[in-house]
């Protein structure tokens, strides 16, 4: 047996006396769609005992933009034949009327970047505007942030950012919020808190918190994290554990938050399934208004509308698991998404798909 | 670069020009002493037993690290062959250019696809050429048809495959793909990467002394070695058990596919197949691999089960099992 394995069969026994002690179902939340997808790609929950449920939490980009940002993205391309660039995924969510960007590739208006970094190149080589579909959570938004202001630094005035920035602790915030949440514990981001910081989490130590770990991806991390987490739930610990620190700070990374803080302002946009979080997005400060796509060009809110029969608004917040929804692997399928969570590779449906559905 | 060094639309017409380039250029480079001219079909020599494979190639850049598609379009065919269980004898060529390819890279493609050819002692023997206008194509797509002679009697099929049997892959998996990909969006990652491309008759036929017990054979290009895997089990009354601890997959390829989001599993390679042999000829199949340079680092990666029909899936270095889905959508396009 090699040593990764001896490791994991450890843990799982580990795992398998705690779980066994707390004697009830448990709900562990993964937030963020890159431990989805691991957890299923390294078979972890096929380790786990089954009264230990992994739910998906709303980490994954893409899924929790809303469908009207899609929309006027199209709007972008098609009425005003603004060129748009985007990361690959975006590409292919449909908006409203099951329209996605990709239909508009071959106007040689929609643009596919692997960094944000390219978007400055892309600037200086079009005449007209360029928008960048900003969309992330705080692992890429200093990234983006950077590039927009080395491009305004090399007085590139035609980059634009369409901005749907989210932040994590304020929509955990949000879900615990609600009374009716059944989460007892959070897997925590690994690469969010390496921007944010250990501290960030610091409300969920108050009595309607709930226990969380900061977990890397790697099957080990995973397994610790889960093992960790599941010891702080027996002992009805509200408290934050760093199961990361090789890579996480309490602190995090404080310069590039001040890059962030100095271009971006808190707002309360839509989320997908969630309506509006208080202080959950991030948008251009108004002093910025001449690059903000959504203020040049004259965008309506962005609404969310959900496709009729789909679940991910559930899925996202983690009130329905994929396997739930009439159209998951049926009419919903990698190659003919109906919902964002198929569509992104970080997204649940698209995790549950790939990698078997099983429990 | 001279306009006279560039493909014309002219060139694919049937004209002087299309007469010349196919004097000047392929003829020149494709021609061999049994073949001096190169005729619409070709008589070959007959005996018992033939197979014949086609295949288009549209590998976007035609150059790489490790080989070209001149190369890659007569490896390719005879490779197909290969796997099929005859030894390849001759191969046809048709190029579609684009009006403004460089002459001279033609002349690289062709040069060592007659290379390739040479290697693999099949001759090239009849081909065709048209040229499309500018921005109708994508610079250079070669088809190729390959004629083969039947040197395992069994015919090949997942329906040779039972419970038991040992799952080999038989080198290093995902090179070709990365370094295809590396070289047209000028990832900077993946310097060290080369095209596994190779001409894989000489290991494949030391599996052939193993008879019945050779199951089933693929070269695992498009799609990896996952679509090979899901391919023969799909809708079949077992599945394939593998273990990720056992896949041949070096250092670089773990790390460049692992930056770019990419399973190695799914990625194209050209000079890797997929034997499936009866559990009891397994150690025997892999030492006649691992005796030939192409197959020294084979690897038994799994088995085939009955516990899950029709399913592929992984027990993962910790021990958890997931299944090895077909690959989805246009991951890479245009890799071969």
């Amino acid at each position: 047996m090699s040593d990764e394995r001896g490791l994991a069969a450890s843990l799982v026994a580990q795992i398998q006396s705690v779980a066994g002690r707390i004697g009830r179902p448990v709900n562990i939340m993964e937030v963020c769609g890159t431990h989805t997808v691991e957890l299923r790609r390294q078979g972890i929950h096929s380790l786990l005992p089954t009264d230990i449920h992994l739910i998906s939490g709303p980490g994954c980009p893409v899924c929790v933009t809303p469908s009207g940002y899609v929309d006027n993205a199209i709007r972008l391309v098609r009425d005003q034949r603004v060129m748009v660039a985007t990361f690959g995924d975006m590409l292919k969510v449909p908006g409203r009327d099951g329209e996605s960007l990709s239909s508009f590739v071959s106007t040689g208006l929609v643009k596919l970047l692997y960094s944000p970094h390219d978007m400055i190149s892309l600037a200086e080589e079009h005449d007209g505007p360029v928008v960048f579909l900003a969309v992330g959570f705080e692992t890429t938004t200093p990234t983006i942030v950077a590039s927009y202001r080395e491009a305004r630094e090399r007085g590139l005035r035609n980059f634009h950012l369409y901005t749907a920035f989210k932040t994590v602790p304020e929509v955990l915030q949000f879900l615990l919020a609600d009374p009716s949440n059944t989460i007892d514990g959070f897997l925590l981001p690994g690469h969010v808190s390496v921007i944010i910081g250990e501290r960030a989490y610091s409300f969920l130590q108050r009595p309607e918190g709930r226990p969380g770990v900061i977990a890397g991806f790697d099957a080990l991390d995973m397994l610790l994290g889960i093992l960790i987490l599941l010891r702080l739930i027996e002992k009805k610990e509200h408290r934050v554990e760093n199961g990361y620190p090789r890579a996480v700070r309490p602190e995090g990374n404080p310069r590039a938050r001040e890059v962030v803080e100095r271009a971006l302002y808190p707002r309360s946009d839509a989320w997908r399934g969630l309506g509006a979080v208080p202080g959950a997005s991030l948008g251009l400060r108004p002093e910025l208004a001449e690059n903000d796509a959504e203020k040049v060009f004259s965008l309506p809110p962005a609404v969310d509308v959900e496709p009729p029969g789909c679940l991910c608004s559930k899925v996202i917040a983690g009130r329905a698991s994929p396997l739930q929804c009439a159209l998951f692997a049926k009419r919903c399928q990698p190659d003919t998404p109906v919902g964002p969570c198929m569509v992104s590779s970080e997204g649940t449906c698209a995790a549950y798909y790939r990698y078997g559905a099983k429990r | 670069m001279n306009s006279g060094d560039l493909i014309r639309l002219e060139h694919g017409s049937g004209g002087a020009l299309a007469r010349d380039l196919v004097e000047t250029v392929i003829h020149p480079v494709l021609k061999s002493d049994a073949y001096p001219e190169l005729l619409d079909a070709s008589p070959i020599e007959i005996g018992s037993d033939f197979l014949m494979t086609t295949d288009g190639y549209v590998v976007d850049p035609p150059f790489f690290a490790g080989g070209d598609i001149g190369r890659l379009s007569v490896f390719g065919t005879c490779n197909d062959l290969a796997v099929s269980g005859a030894k390849p004898i001759c191969v046809s060529l048709a190029l579609v250019i684009e009006e403004g390819f460089p002459l001279a890279d033609l002349r690289r493609a062709l040069t060592s696809a007659a290379n390739a050819a040479h290697e693999a002692n099949a001759r090239i023997v009849t081909g065709d050429t048209k040229v499309v206008p500018r921005g109708k194509g994508g610079g250079l797509f070669v088809t190729t048809a390959g004629l083969g002679r039947r040197v395992f009697a069994p015919v090949l099929a997942p329906s040779r495959i039972r419970e038991g049997d040992s799952v080999i892959v038989s080198g290093p998996i995902g090179a070709h793909g990365l370094t295809v990909l590396a070289a047209r969006e000028s990832l900077p990652v993946a310097d060290g990467l080369r095209s596994d491309m190779a001409f894989l008759y000489p290991p494949i036929s030391r599996l052939f002394h193993l008879g019945d017990s050779l199951r089933f054979m693929r070269d695992a290009t498009r799609g990896g070695i996952s679509s090979v895997m899901n391919e023969i089990a799909h809708g079949a009354s077992w599945g394939i058990e593998v273990e990720e601890a056992e896949l041949p997959i070096t250092e670089e390829v773990r790390a460049v596919a692992g930056l770019l989001g990419l399973s190695p599993l799914e990625i194209a390679n050209e000079g890797v197949f997929v034997a499936v042999v009866s559990g009891a000829a397994e150690a025997e199949a892999l030492a006649a691999l691992r005796a030939h340079p192409l197959g020294r680092s084979a690897r038994c990666v799994g088995h085939v089960t009955t516990s899950e029909p029709g399913t592929v899936v992984m027990i993962t270095s910790v021990g958890g099992r997931r299944i090895i889905d077909f690959p989805r959508g246009l991951l890479l396009p245009r890799i071969c």
